[in-house]
């Protein structure tokens, strides 16, 4: 099950500059929260800073506090465990190219140590139904490598890949973006059915996709978090001047 | 980015449904005229711009719906769109009543002019104000004048209400009277109905200007 993430004066820097600044904001478990915001607002930075991604930059530093059902991320556990219990899907699909589906999928199981073949063969395929890419792949498992698949069913390789070592949270940063409409539609129809089993964040430049898959929808503007709402009032009723102003179109 | 064609878009959209505001005020207007003045050759112009609202009805509809499916609007652009949709139809059933009460003033054309005891042209000249000052409030974006709108409907209403007590008894008490009264009646309930349709409107302007849905004497946002 997904569990609710709290974030409180969540500050980042990148060296001197102050990249996200005092933010504070609740998702529920099990649902979908859209952040939406222009290229370099902070929203990609926001999420990275969920799991513990944005102190992998050696410039980079972040203050506040991110909880986790009750987890301090900061705190109770190592990046490593954090990364395990949030997962990320990233714009570009990056399986491993020259690993099968299948080891693509298992990956993160054996760095972890799991050598048990039938709990590995289990897993995988229950990875590869939750992101509805099972029947187009199970006969060919480890025949065919990542890299072979198309642009999205790589992106649905790398949703089963993050799924494999069972997270509570998924992070998605653009997860459509280079993606067909078709495939677009299948990676939305995923983050529906996956709501009822995760929570997830999804960063996404395209206001529709927000307005279609998330419950809730977040708008940063210069590193703020400017409006956190509804997306039903977001996206019919903004609060703020400047997010209609931005969702309709007239800057960003 | 300010989305150029959208914007244009949008005011064309908006430029055509002040046209169709237009033809409808007259339409009304032209209709009380009628009545004020039994003339029949007003009715005839009031029953000719009915095909030519019908269609501006039916433009405004398809630049509507094109917005709707190739620019994705949000926030008060998607308000607004909705609002011309609904006031586009309103603004062409005021041009039905218009035509009904045009009807029912050359029906009373083949009698004699009888002095009736209700004032149809007051209730005529409130519905008329009530149009006027809710196209007035979208053309200014106005949420406060179509405020003021709402409250002249009960106003129409309780007019409407006393011309069919008025009428009715009348219809009892001299039943040679009974057909201008049954006219009278009708443009009575005919101009109710244009308050009805200019109470929509406000409430639209409403709708576009603060997000509020204040249908049905609700006032959730």
């Amino acid at each position: 099950m997904g569990v609710d993430i709290r974030v409180e004066n969540l500050n980042a820097w990148y060296g001197s500059t102050h990249t996200l600044q005092d933010i504070n904001l609740h998702m529920p478990a099990n649902h979908a929260t859209a952040l939406i915001g222009p290229s370099g607002c902070g929203k990609s930075t926001f999420v990275r800073c969920l799991n513990r991604m944005h102190e992998t930059n050696p410039i980079a530093r972040a203050t506040g506090v991110v909880k986790m059902g009750g987890l301090d991320v900061y705190k109770d556990a190592s990046p490593v465990e954090i990364r395990r219990r949030i997962g990320m899907v990233f714009q570009r699909p990056n399986p491993f190219p020259t690993m099968s589906i299948y080891d693509n999928v298992a990956s993160g199981l054996k760095l972890n140590g799991f050598r048990n073949k039938k709990v590995l063969d289990e897993v995988v395929e229950r990875s590869l139904v939750q992101s509805a890419l099972w029947e187009e792949v199970k006969d060919d498992l480890k025949k065919k490598s990542g890299a072979s698949l198309s642009g999205g069913q790589q992106q649905r390789l790398c949703i089963a890949r993050a799924l494999a070592v069972d997270p509570e949270v998924l992070l998605m940063d653009e997860p459509a973006s280079a993606l067909d409409p078709v495939s677009t539609s299948k990676i939305e129809d995923l983050i529906f059915q996956l709501k009822s089993q995760y929570t997830i964040v999804i960063v996404t430049h395209n206001m529709q996709q927000a307005a279609r898959v998330a419950e809730n929808t977040g708008f940063f503007l210069n590193g703020k978090m400017v409006e956190f709402d509804s997306t039903h009032k977001i996206f019919t009723n903004p609060s703020d001047k400047r997010t209609e102003d931005y969702i309709t179109g007239r800057f960003g | 980015m300010v989305r150029i064609k959208f914007q244009q878009n949008l005011d064309d959209l908006k430029e055509r449904l002040l046209v169709m505001a237009g033809m409808a005020e007259q339409a009304i207007q032209r209709a009380i005229e009628a009545y004020r003045t039994r003339d029949l050759s007003i009715c005839e112009l009031v029953l000719r711009s009915e095909p030519a609202i019908n269609r501006l009805e039916r433009e405004i509809d398809q630049l509507a719906l094109d917005l709707l499916a190739m620019e994705q609007p949000t926030a008060i652009d998607l308000r607004f769109i909705l609002s011309v949709i609904r006031i586009n139809a309103d603004l062409e059933r005021v041009g039905d009543q218009a035509v009904n009460i045009a009807v029912r003033v050359k029906e009373m054309g083949s009698y004699a002019n009888v002095d009736l005891p209700v004032d149809i042209p007051k209730l005529a000249s409130l519905a008329a104000t009530m149009v006027r000052k809710a196209l007035q409030a979208f053309i200014e974006a106005d949420a406060t004048l179509a405020e003021s709108v709402l409250k002249m409907d009960d106003q129409v209403d309780d007019m409407n209400d006393a011309a069919f007590d008025t009428l009715s008894q009348l219809i009892k008490d001299k039943p040679e009277l009974t057909p201008p009264s049954l006219n009278a009646l009708i443009i009575a309930r005919n101009l109710e109905r244009v308050g009805d349709h200019a109470t929509n409107i406000a409430e639209d302007v409403i709708f576009w200007v603060r997000g509020a849905d204040v249908r049905h004497n609700m006032s959730s946002t």
